[in-house]
């Protein structure tokens, strides 16, 4: 049995060679998707499909240069992450609120189900009416959509706490901040990681979004500006971006969940055996 | 034990759940006394309410009707001078805390300084025999050790009144006898009152000075038995003493009786 499946490498002795193991498993398909697309552009001429290389090319040229990076990446970013720690912030909150408050919870299921169902890109107009078009506008566009899956996951993490574990807290008479710092927040804490993974990648969408209507400034923009005035590999470069910084954002999310919920992870792996 | 003022008393309790299909009388009505210092032994046929006699006993639920009182007051929520350890240790246990952290949250809750704190985690893990599993988790640990930490958090809390619900239930026979000698030590070395929940009749003549036994549901007290066993109990000696089996034999027969719904005889 000499082929390496994935599966052996937990049982592999070194360190050293799984670490690198893994490295190859992370960036070798990439490594094949980009020989395949300039293998595929080699001597063709077609608008659309430019070569890596020259998708490379308008990624250096026309995005990583300090005067786009300024006015139309680093704010976008900014405003992604402000959003997205906005959401987070709010979902926690008011989703712990929520959860243990048995009576605001039915009150408030139904329509959070509600505007959770709507896409928050038909809201755009409206909220441009109400806030105008500036950071205002583009952060309530990022929150109205990505904080949802941490709300409401943060509601059924603190409404399906084990009733052994709330009796024991109970009889140890652990209450108030005390209770929600380490007991209801950490049970909860699974399913909330959960929600913030799915508000990264939705806040990420939105930021993009925000910025195609009435803006002119942006990352999301200049990808549409670059569309518009058929400059495409100029285009395709601002799309390989913003596919960089998701890969970015998942990276630094797991090892924040990793650190959070390794007790969880630890403990589901013993009972795996 | 007459002369004495009891530490827990309770009259008459009663606790009705409501269901689809109408009221469930979990517990017909219930009285007894626990001295200080007892350790009383509750045990019963499975399914007869011992797990509601204890919510209401450790204030975790309200009786329909009837009093609990710790000290001359009344049990209507947690009291401070309680500590309970549940059968289901696995649940019972914060998985996001070290051991360390899990003994002592309920020290934190109540305002110990941090360096006390550390002193009473150390002792209690030192009379549970973990003093090396401080850093530990709880997952990290087997089920017996598990269910020493939260022996080790209820003897850290330091209760008047501790009150184990089938603590043993759900670990191996080896481990189960080393754990009932665990609860006559802790018992012995602190002074504290235990009331131990179970429904295994070996369990309760081996560490109980009183038996009581319940009837099937709706329920009440069979019988109040005290246990004329030697104080100091070994495994292998005391379970092949006589007395051992003839009371044994008669917990035995009236826990028969119990499901039978046949009235208490005497002994």
């Amino acid at each position: 049995m000499s082929v390496a499946l994935p599966r052996d490498l937990r049982t592999r002795p070194s360190s050293g060679l799984r670490f690198l193991a893994s490295v190859g498993f992370a960036v070798g398909l990439p490594i094949l998707l980009v020989l395949g697309w300039y293998l595929a552009t080699q001597g063709s001429s077609s608008l659309y499909f430019p070569s890596p290389e020259r998708v490379i090319d308008a990624l250096t040229g026309s995005w990583l240069t300090s005067a786009t990076m300024s006015k139309h990446v680093v704010p976008s970013l900014v405003r992604f992450v402000v959003g997205v720690l906005l959401s987070i912030v709010i979902g926690i909150v008011a989703g712990t609120v929520i959860g243990a408050t048995p009576w605001l919870r039915a009150l408030l299921e139904p329509m959070l189900e509600f505007f959770r169902a709507i896409p928050p890109v038909v809201l755009v107009p409206v909220l441009m009416l109400l806030l105008g078009i500036d950071d205002t506008m583009k952060l309530a566009v990022i929150v109205s959509g990505s904080v949802w899956p941490v709300l409401l996951n943060t509601v059924e993490g603190v409404r399906g706490m084990d009733p052994v574990l709330t009796d024991t807290s109970r009889s140890f008479r652990i209450r108030g901040a005390l209770k929600y710092r380490y007991f209801v927040l950490p049970a909860a804490s699974p399913q909330i990681m959960a929600g913030v993974r799915l508000c990264l990648s939705i806040g990420l969408i939105l930021m993009v979004i925000s910025e195609m209507f009435a803006a002119s400034s942006g990352l999301g923009y200049q990808i549409v500006y670059f569309q518009r005035q058929y400059m495409i590999p100029e285009m395709w470069g601002g799309i390989l971006l913003l596919g960089t910084v998701g890969v970015i954002v998942a990276a630094i999310f797991q090892l924040v969940e990793r650190r959070v919920l390794h007790w969880y992870h630890g403990s589901r792996e013993v009972a795996r055996g | 034990m007459a002369d004495k003022t009891p530490l827990l008393s309770v009259r008459e309790l009663k606790k009705t759940y409501s269901s689809a299909n109408g009221p469930v009388e979990a517990i017909g009505s219930i009285t007894f006394d626990v001295f200080p210092g007892e350790l009383v032994c509750i045990v019963g046929p499975s399914g007869c309410g011992k797990t509601t006699l204890l919510k209401c006993l450790s204030g975790l639920l309200s009786p329909t009707s009837g009093s609990v009182q710790l000290e001359g007051t009344e049990v209507t929520a947690p009291p401070k001078k309680m500590a309970v350890v549940f059968q289901e240790y696995g649940r019972s246990l914060y998985p996001w805390l070290t051991v360390e952290d899990n003994v002592g949250l309920p020290l934190k809750a109540r305002g110990v300084a941090k360096a006390e704190r550390s002193r009473t985690i150390e002792r209690a893990l030192v009379e549970v025999g973990l003093e090396n599993a401080r850093h530990k988790y709880p997952w990290q640990l087997s089920g017996g050790m598990q269910q020493r930490v939260a022996i080790a958090r209820a003897v850290a809390y330091e209760p008047e009144v501790l009150i184990m619900d089938e603590p043993f239930a759900a670990v191996d026979a080896q481990t189960r006898a080393d754990l009932e000698d665990l609860v006559r030590r802790v018992w012995k070395d602190l002074g504290v009152t235990v009331l131990f929940v179970t429904h295994d009749i070996d369990e309760s003549v081996y560490l109980g000075e009183r038996v009581l036994m319940l009837s099937n549901s709706p329920t009440s007290i069979q019988e109040d038995l005290a246990i004329d066993l030697p104080d100091e109990r070994d495994q292998l000696s005391t379970r092949a003493l006589p007395r051992f089996t003839e009371l044994r034999t008669h917990v035995y027969e009236q826990i028969q009786r119990a499901k039978r719904g046949e009235v208490p005889s005497a002994v």
